[in-house]
């Protein structure tokens, strides 16, 4: 008989290896998914994990990858924070329209001004776009004990109509053909997000997330916040009697995660985007769940974790163009592999004992 | 304006049928001290699965039947990970939708513009035709009375039957379920199954008879409103129509205004659903000592039975 025995501490060894033992697993299950698809499964798998880092053009994947992380890698790092303290965000994509929604009005009221401030003042608006749109779960939560992951995820909702309620109202382009769309960013130098280094991907929300990791890296392992957050999520009466006050930390963590997000909306509207537009959400918000998760709420593997899902993301475009599968198809394989992530996870807290039964 | 009442009530309880499906099922779920956030991925299982199957067999009750399987064999992936392997219930809630509604857009790549099979009125005798309660009542399809009718089988069994004592009990205390020799695991697998397939009769609703089309993210968080309306319920069953039909009001009437060209752009409007949603939950959730009251003990808390 199989027989969970708790470990005394969480396995050190097995916090490492859960997450490749997860994406192995979802490699064979996936494989399995597209044989039942009608396609070869080690091409499949290839064309996501493989072709993207080093096949035929994988100078031009190199640069999408980054391109892709750098938001799942920025909303992940924000919501690492509240998991660890059990504080559930979960409406990171609703941040992620309304920084984008804040800051890009920011700028597009500003057209055509030519000023260095501009981009600098749109970033700031974006971050407070998705600060103050997080507060809403975080005071409700405060003051009517209301659940931050129902409320947070309904505005994500409410976010999705506001933007659409925008690019078709006041954000339009003047100069468009009554499109539900923005200006382009692209041609308003002053709040472009462009390529730093022509070919490679490389725009300032890359360069930002990077710092972003050594700092949360800095809070996390080195300041009396980060020593707070895993104290609050690890011994909530611990932390009670250490003086950490739960309201205060509701309100960090959320508002913590939704600068973040609505951050990497304004880089995303501005840079790879290029323009509001109902088109603009594309999920990034909900798989950043996933990569907080599976790298292990550290920033470390968070980076490392974006960029595995950034390779997904271009490895589901190429086997969407070349196999003529669904992009959807990518989304069940993210999915799996935060369910294998879970499932492995006992190993990090118990150990599987055979036993007879009957002995005691 | 032109909005008739009886009509608005009439579509209201069909807009409100796949909230108050997911809600019931969920409750159960509650009541044996889990949460599973997975409703909206399940939900949208349902919505393709049953589709698939009604399309193909040309009967909406076959589609029902696939979608109740099809949300309870998802529901099964939360139940391992949950009862068997331990894992944490919000993130394995969240896995469930997110790759819910990955499958289901997968599975229903090529079912996009086609018209299931309509699914046939009650017949009442003559009382259809009556005024104002003939529409209301007895004019709608089987699965608006299935769903009451469901309502009202959960409250009998959790509140009458020596099954429904045990599935409290472990939702309220389940070491000491556990020391009365009562199965937690099991009845907690059987309790989450049992969500999974409302959820899945909630989201087969959606796409065979209220859209009645399938389309990519149908669900557009109705899995969440109906978790949401079990809050606002106060984990009490027949309080659950109450919240579905509140709720299937608030979204008929600003699809009714819509209708009418009112002077509010329809992305504002669109946005009532989920608004009227917060502040229900807020106003429900302020009086922190009844919530808790209400809310079941052991609601979301991993159980290991050391011995």
């Amino acid at each position: 008989m199989i027989r969970l025995e708790q470990r005394a501490n969480p396995s050190k060894e097995m916090v490492m290896w859960t997450p490749v033992i997860a994406v192995i697993a979802t490699m064979i299950v996936g494989g399995l998914l597209f044989v039942a698809l009608g396609k070869n499964p080690f091409e499949a798998i290839r064309m996501i994990f493989w072709d993207p880092l080093m096949g035929a053009n994988a100078s031009y994947y190199r640069g999408q990858i980054l391109v892709k992380a750098a938001p799942l890698i920025m909303i992940a790092l924000g919501l690492s924070f509240g998991f660890r303290a059990g504080i559930w965000n979960i409406g990171a994509e609703g941040q992620f329209i309304m920084g984008a929604v804040v800051g890009g009005a920011t700028g597009l009221a500003l057209y055509p001004m030519d000023s260095f401030i501009v981009f600098p003042l749109m970033i700031v608006m974006g971050a407070l776009g998705g600060f103050l749109w997080a507060m809403i779960p975080a005071v409700l939560k405060i003051k009517f004990n209301a659940n931050e992951i129902l409320v947070s995820l309904m505005l994500v909702y409410v976010a999705i109509n506001f933007l659409s309620g925008m690019v078709t109202g006041v954000l339009r382009n003047p100069d468009g053909f009554n499109f539900p769309e923005s200006r382009s960013f692209q041609e308003f130098p002053a709040a472009n997000n462009a390529e730093l280094w022509a070919g490679t991907g490389v725009h300032w929300g890359v360069l930002v997330t990077l710092g972003l990791v050594v700092a949360a890296y800095v809070i996390l392992t080195r300041h009396i916040f980060g020593f707070n957050i895993r104290l609050a999520g690890q011994a909530p009466r611990a932390a009670k009697f250490a003086g950490v006050s739960p309201n205060k930390m509701i309100a960090i963590c959320l508002g913590l995660s939704g600068a973040l997000a609505g951050m990497a909306g304004l880089f995303e509207v501005t840079g790879p985007a290029g323009k509001l537009s109902t088109t603009f959400p594309v999920g990034y918000g909900f798989t950043a769940i996933i990569v907080a998760f599976l790298g292990r709420l550290h920033p470390i593997g968070i980076l490392l974790a974006g960029l595995l899902l950034a390779v997904t993301y271009v490895g589901g475009d190429i086997i969407q163009s070349k196999l003529s599968l669904p992009k959807a198809s990518i989304q069940v394989f993210q999915g799996m592999l935060l369910f294998f992530l879970l499932a492995v996870d006992v190993l990090v807290n118990f150990r599987i004992r055979l036993t007879n039964q009957g002995a005691v | 304006m032109d909005i008739s009442i009886v009509s608005l009530v009439a579509t209201l309880i069909v807009a409100a049928t796949p909230i108050l499906l997911a809600a019931t099922g969920e409750l159960i779920v509650e009541k044996a001290g889990v949460l599973n956030l997975g409703v909206e991925g399940m939900m949208i299982i349902g919505a393709i699965c049953g589709f698939i199957a009604a399309v193909n067999t040309s009967s909406p009750l076959m589609g029902f039947v696939a979608a109740a399987a099809a949300g309870a064999a998802l529901s099964f992936l939360f139940a391992i990970l949950t009862q068997y392997l331990l894992a944490n219930q919000v993130a394995s809630g969240l896995a469930l939708t997110l790759f819910g509604l990955g499958l289901a857009a997968l599975l229903g790549h090529s079912y996009a513009g086609i018209k299931p099979p309509s699914s046939p009125k009650m017949e009442w005798g003559g009382l259809a035709d009556l005024p104002v309660v003939g529409p209301i009542l007895f004019n709608h399809d089987l699965m608006v009375y299935f769903s009451i009718l469901l309502v009202i089988a959960v409250w009998v069994f959790l509140k009458f039957t020596r099954g429904g004592l045990i599935l409290r009990a472990v939702g309220e205390n389940h070491d000491a379920a556990h020391a009365l020799g009562y199965k937690v695991v099991r009845i907690r697998v059987l309790a989450i199954m049992f969500g999974g397939a409302c959820a899945g009769l909630g989201g087969a609703y959606l796409s065979l008879i209220r859209v009645p089309q399938w389309t990519e993210g149908m669900t557009a968080g109705a899995g969440w409103i109906a978790l949401a309306i079990v809050v606002f319920a106060s984990w009490k069953p027949w309080r659950l129509i109450l919240g579905a039909y509140l709720f299937g009001g608030v979204t008929i009437l600003q699809l009714n205004l819509q209708a009418n060209g009112v002077d509010i752009p329809v992305s504002y409007l669109s946005m009532a659903p989920y608004l009227v949603t917060i502040i229900v939950l807020v106003i429900m959730s302020a009086d922190r000592a009844r919530a808790s009251l209400n809310a079941p003990a052991s609601l979301g808390k991993i159980f290991n039975a050391s011995h």
